[in-house]
């Protein structure tokens, strides 16, 4: 330790702000385990939709009454939020969404049938949530759209060659991949996908659901033409998510739903469109989960994504140690640049008796196929128990993991 | 550390989850459905020979965990004699016994080890699947269908 050694990641500190965390399940300490699939929330998240409720709350973009001005003001702030979070040049490159589940279906429709021409080709990677996948696969099925699939190594990386090959003809329009994916903890190497697509004339997009938890993102810097978060995974409410898109592309795209708060004036034939980004944004947006997005947001940002990111790799390092004596777990995914969602089978027993038996233990983790069959499929199995991470998982969580995974293999000898 | 759990993986279950006797595709068969839980992932696929309307033999193919493979299982020895109409009768029964936890239906004395799923929502339709499916596959004599319990 030196003088100039920031102060220590206060995991005590950080697991008060999350009251959940100290609830017990049958009388255990709760083990949570499964924050990449959703995560659990701070305090300050809860605090802010409940001050909205309370103090400041009407329908927002419309109202000329002081309530109405006042809500839009903490609605709107979210976006620059969004916008600094990702490091985008204009705020009005966010578009908030319910999910990144709407923000795949957003492109899809409108980038997709809207810019993208019959015969071109979108590209996605053997590993993709179902979320990049099926919005794809409807966009081919109604448009004429080629869809590709890059393959991924044995260990789980994305493999180069193969995407490279797949651009070769120049028919590819768009890549959508995952920046980490929520089976093997892989990263990708979103600025070499996003040099390789560009070289050969290919728009990138970039599913963020788990890598803006964990990771800084500069969407400039990566050069990205479409990112896509969730608020959930980011200790923020459920509904709330959202597209970064460059500015010259949401220009070029046809609005997705259309409603209210989209449009520029309405007659009973015809409708004009609002401005980007208000185009895609249909209907009264999610208000009280913007706020609280907000709210969690700035609860990443105070901790500091290299405080965050140093705790968890060393979760991850200490969590891959210690899975791997185990004898009869096997670790699914061996990629070099990873992050906290380990995905694992037990020689003995099917994940989801693993799932059961650590849960009488308190122990919460992820059992089944995580929404990306294919990927199970391409690996050989039908399913892995996955343990992920937040910033507030201690080594003492993922001891008590390993100690119990050791007894569930004893209980179905 | 898991006493607790014996109540759902009875040794029983463990015994046939490991190594299910009827777990293999029948040569000849009359009958034939898939069971899938899409949401768990879990798959069954059951193989019916009748013989003057009654089930003489049941064969299947799963994937799926210690619950579902051992219901399948002792599912293929309760049902051998019945006609299909008792085992949609049994089928009914044992629906109920994994969701309340008992049954005085003499037909479910094989099955009891199961009834302690219904402790635990969430693998109730694990006990469940391979029933929908041999009822799919029992209802249109000889169908394609699938069936979820989910």
């Amino acid at each position: 330790m030196n003088a100039m050694t920031k102060p220590a990641f206060d995991i005590a500190r950080i697991r008060a702000d999350f009251p959940i965390l100290s609830e017990k399940i049958r009388g255990k300490d709760f083990v949570f385990l499964d924050s990449g699939a959703s995560a659990q929330k701070p305090l300050v998240v809860m605090e802010a939709m409940l001050h909205a409720m309370q103090h400041q709350y009407a329908n927002v973009h419309r109202g000329l009454h002081w309530m109405s001005e006042r809500t839009t003001e903490a609605y709107e702030a979210v976006r620059d939020d969004l916008a600094r979070l990702l490091n985008a040049a204009d705020r009005h490159e966010i578009v908030i969404t319910h999910s990144s589940t709407e923000a795949f279906n957003l492109v899809a429709h409108s980038f997709g049938r809207g810019v993208l021409k019959p015969g071109q080709a979108v590209v996605v990677s053997e590993m993709e949530h179902h979320a990049n996948l099926v919005p794809w696969q409807m966009l081919k099925d109604a448009h004429g759209i080629e869809l590709r699939i890059a393959p991924i190594t044995d260990a789980g990386e994305l493999d180069m060659a193969g995407l490279e090959a797949l651009l070769q003809d120049r028919k590819v329009g768009l890549v959508s991949i995952t920046h980490m994916s929520n089976v093997l903890g892989t990263y990708t190497p979103a600025e070499r996908i996003v040099q390789l697509a560009h070289a050969y004339g290919a728009k990138v997009m970039l599913d963020g659901s788990q890598a803006v938890v964990h990771r800084r993102i500069d969407v400039q810097a990566l050069d990205v033409d479409f990112y896509a978060i969730t608020g959930h995974k980011l200790y923020g409410p459920t509904g709330i998510g959202a597209l970064y898109a460059k500015r010259e592309l949401l220009e070029q795209m046809p609005p997705f739903m259309g409603g209210g708060d989209m449009i520029g004036s309405v007659t009973y034939q015809h409708s004009t469109w609002a401005a980007v980004p208000h185009k895609f944004e249909a209907g009264t947006p999610a208000i009280l989960e913007g706020i609280g997005l907000a709210a969690a947001i700035k609860y990443v940002e105070a901790i500091g994504y290299p405080a965050i990111a140093s705790h968890e790799q060393a979760l991850t390092e200490h969590a891959l140690a210690r899975l791997s004596t185990i004898e009869g777990i096997t670790i699914i995914g061996r990629a070099q640049d990873r992050g906290g969602v380990i995905s694992f089978t037990l020689d003995r027993a099917h994940a989801h008796d693993v799932a059961t038996l650590l849960d009488r233990q308190g122990i919460a983790v992820r059992a089944g196929h995580h929404c990306a069959e294919p990927l199970m499929h391409r690996l050989g199995l039908d399913s892995t128990a996955r343990a992920s991470f937040g910033l507030y998982t201690t080594m003492g969580e993922i001891d008590a993991l390993a100690d119990t995974l050791i007894r569930v293999r004893e209980f179905f000898q | 550390m898991f006493e607790d759990l014996r109540d759902l993986y009875q040794e029983v279950i463990l015994d046939h989850g490991r190594k299910p006797r009827h777990g293999r595709k029948l040569e000849i068969f009359d009958a034939t459905a898939k069971g899938d839980n899409p949401m768990c992932g879990d798959r069954v696929t059951v193989f019916v020979r009748s013989n003057q309307g009654k089930v003489t033999e049941i064969g299947f193919e799963a994937r799926g965990c210690a619950i579902s493979i051992a219901s399948a299982d002792l599912m293929a020895e309760a049902a051998f004699g019945h006609t299909p109409d008792e085992i949609t009768e049994m089928a009914k029964s044992f629906a109920a016994m994994a969701h309340t936890g008992h049954s005085d239906d003499p037909a479910l004395e094989t099955l009891r080890p199961l009834a302690g799923v219904h402790e635990y929502p969430s693998r109730v339709k694990c006990a469940t699947l391979p029933w929908a499916a041999l009822q799919a596959a029992l209802a249109d004599n000889g169908n394609q269908g699938v069936a979820t319990s989910e």
